[in-house]
């Protein structure tokens, strides 16, 4: 490998982190993943005149194909579809590992060159391969899960954790039986094999709820995956872009850890959440709550002065968003201050809500973050909550025995009055049953988010 | 061969500190973008495609490469472009108070 070009790689790698360091605020993010892009055309087009390479065909099917499905895929995906993607996205990222370092094992021996192998070099190639299969199998898993492919719900089994260690321990014996003679293909194949295996299992237990975490990790891994292929190719560009997207995936799944008050290892292996949401029976007894109609509600919110809005996923699923920007629209228009509060774990990944209410158009400096918005709601004169549940549900602060306890959650019960669309008075994803519906200063709006919305903007209209 | 893996090694290790510097500090608002874009860096295997795709006149190498090379660009056309379509959604609020 010339030296001139890897000092284009290198360029490559500080373009990636100097397009990661803008991707951090609103104002340069564009241009942040504009510099991310010219890295990797940089990268790619100094790749294709390295002398080594030989012939064109394979490589211009390769990209054309790969090109015009990823291309398309960016076009047509729905917003709310984002997580799915981008664990699909993952997945590609992680056969691409597990191809290349089988790829260039299967050369080396064909050519003869097996007894050369290090140890070293068996270690980094059944790594990338490993890392590389359990990321694409288990992204396959979590988009099925998220896709509605599979239910939601944890699969578990008695021996599920041992029979994960057993499959790494049985693995890492084949890695050392191919230092003994590195010409045993089908050993290869067993470990894509076990690493498949490995792959499904570890992702099956984990319920549809704790999502983001999965997908922040499966991030982390695709980049470990990039990683190990470039000790493999002993290619500096990839440990370095690998070692990056590892230790972003790595950030995500903390901050979601901690916005669900849940260690990394209970969400992997607790498989909480028994079921979806919406095979719930309603346990609460709806004489017991103050019912209001879309008329009522709608002259309370137009003699408010503040509102602080507190948006869930039932409201992308129902996909009352845009209606919903109307309505703070109108609000604002008669001089209510309105903003959004935004729970981090809304959503289905990391971020999701913002991007919903963005495509919505609702401006970006009205979503507020959880701790800055929390101390505000005591302030306020309605908190409207629309397709949330766990995250407002006051028994994380104050009730030991819930299972939702100690998790950090927006302080709708502060606000003067509360306002809760919602179907039913059936508990979230945590299977809690939520005390603030029964408290006398809430109004229960039931009915489906965008019908309600819409109804209270055609209200707030004739008023 | 040793000293080459060792220098791989100190070279990962410091990229990933280097990772948790930059990001850290991403605020929620843009987590999403901030993962499909990384997501895409992460298609840098490309290069490796590329490299098994091309190089080499063993068939079977280059078919896995080529594979290879299909899964690496949809992780990097498709993880850049849909960043961009979610990063142009977010726009700042127009002159609210007249």
């Amino acid at each position: 490998m010339s030296v001139l070009i890897d000092s284009f790689y290198l360029l490559s790698a500080v373009l990636f982190i100097i397009g990661l360091k803008n991707l951090g605020s609103p104002k340069t993010a564009r241009k942040g993943n504009l510099y991310a892009m010219i890295g990797m055309l940089i990268a790619i087009v100094v790749t294709l005149i390295d002398k080594s390479i030989l012939h064109y065909t394979y490589i211009i099917a390769g990209i054309v194909v790969g090109g015009a499905i990823g291309a398309y895929a960016a076009k047509v995906v729905e917003m709310t579809s984002m997580p799915q993607m981008v664990a699909l996205f993952n997945g590609f990222g992680g056969a691409a590992s597990t191809f290349v370092a089988l790829s260039e094992y299967l050369a080396d021996v064909e050519r003869g060159e097996a007894f050369l192998f290090s140890n070293e070099l068996i270690i980094t190639i059944v790594l990338s391969i490993l890392i590389g299969t359990v990321t694409f199998f288990g992204s396959l898993i979590a988009f099925a899960k998220l896709q509605g492919l599979m239910s939601g719900a944890p699969i578990v089994f008695k021996g599920q954790q041992a029979t994960n260690a057993l499959l790494l321990l049985v693995t890492f014996a084949l890695a050392y039986m191919l230092m003994q003679d590195a010409s045993q293909i089908e050993l290869i194949y067993v470990i894509i094999g076990l690493a498949a295996v490995l792959g499904i299992l570890s992702v099956i237990p984990i319920g549809g709820a704790d999502m983001p975490v999965v997908i922040s990790l499966l991030n982390s891994y695709s980049g470990l995956a990039a990683a190990a292929t470039g000790f493999v190719l002993n290619n500096n560009v990839l440990i370095i872009s690998g070692a990056l997207v590892g230790a972003s995936g790595l950030i995500l799944t903390n901050i979601m850890c901690k916005a669900m008050n849940r260690s990394l290892a209970n969400v992997l292996f607790a498989a909480v959440g028994t079921s979806d949401s919406s095979g719930q029976m309603a346990r609460g007894d709806k004489s017991k709550v103050t019912e209001y109609s879309a008329e009522d509600a709608a002259m309370v919110l137009d003699s408010a002065s503040s509102l602080i809005i507190v948006p869930g996923y039932g409201l992308a699923v129902a996909q009352a968003q845009h209606v919903l920007q109307e309505l703070a629209q109108i609000l604002m228009d008669r001089g209510v201050k309105v903003r959004y509060a935004i729970h981090p774990v809304a959503g289905r990944m990391p971020g999701h809500m913002n991007v919903l209410l963005a495509e919505a158009n609702v401006p970006y400096d009205l979503l507020v973050e959880m701790d800055d918005i929390n101390e505000d709601f005591q302030n306020t004169d309605i908190a409207l909550v629309i397709g949330a549940n766990d995250v407002i549900n006051p028994a994380a602060r104050t009730d030991k025995d819930s299972p939702l306890y100690g998790m950090p959650i927006l302080n709708v019960d502060q606000a003067k009055s509360v306002m809760i669309v919602k179907r039913s008075l059936s508990p979230g994803f945590a299977g809690v049953d939520n005390s603030l519906f029964y408290d006398p200063k809430t109004m229960m709006l039931f009915g489906d988010a965008k019908k309600m919305v819409t109804d209270l903007v055609k209200e707030l209209k004739d008023l | 061969m040793d000293g080459t893996i060792l220098i791989s090694i100190y070279i990962f290790v410091l990229a990933i500190f280097v990772g948790f510097e930059v990001i850290t500090k991403v605020p929620p608002l843009l987590h999403t973008p901030l993962m499909s874009g990384s997501n895409a860096i992460s298609g840098i295997t490309i290069v490796g495609a590329i490299i098994s795709a091309g190089a080499g006149d063993y068939q079977l190498s280059q078919i896995l490469g080529m594979v290879a090379l299909i899964c690496a660009t949809i992780n990097v056309v498709g993880g850049f472009m849909v960043t961009d379509r979610m990063l142009e959604m977010f726009k700042k609020e127009k002159k609210q108070e007249k």
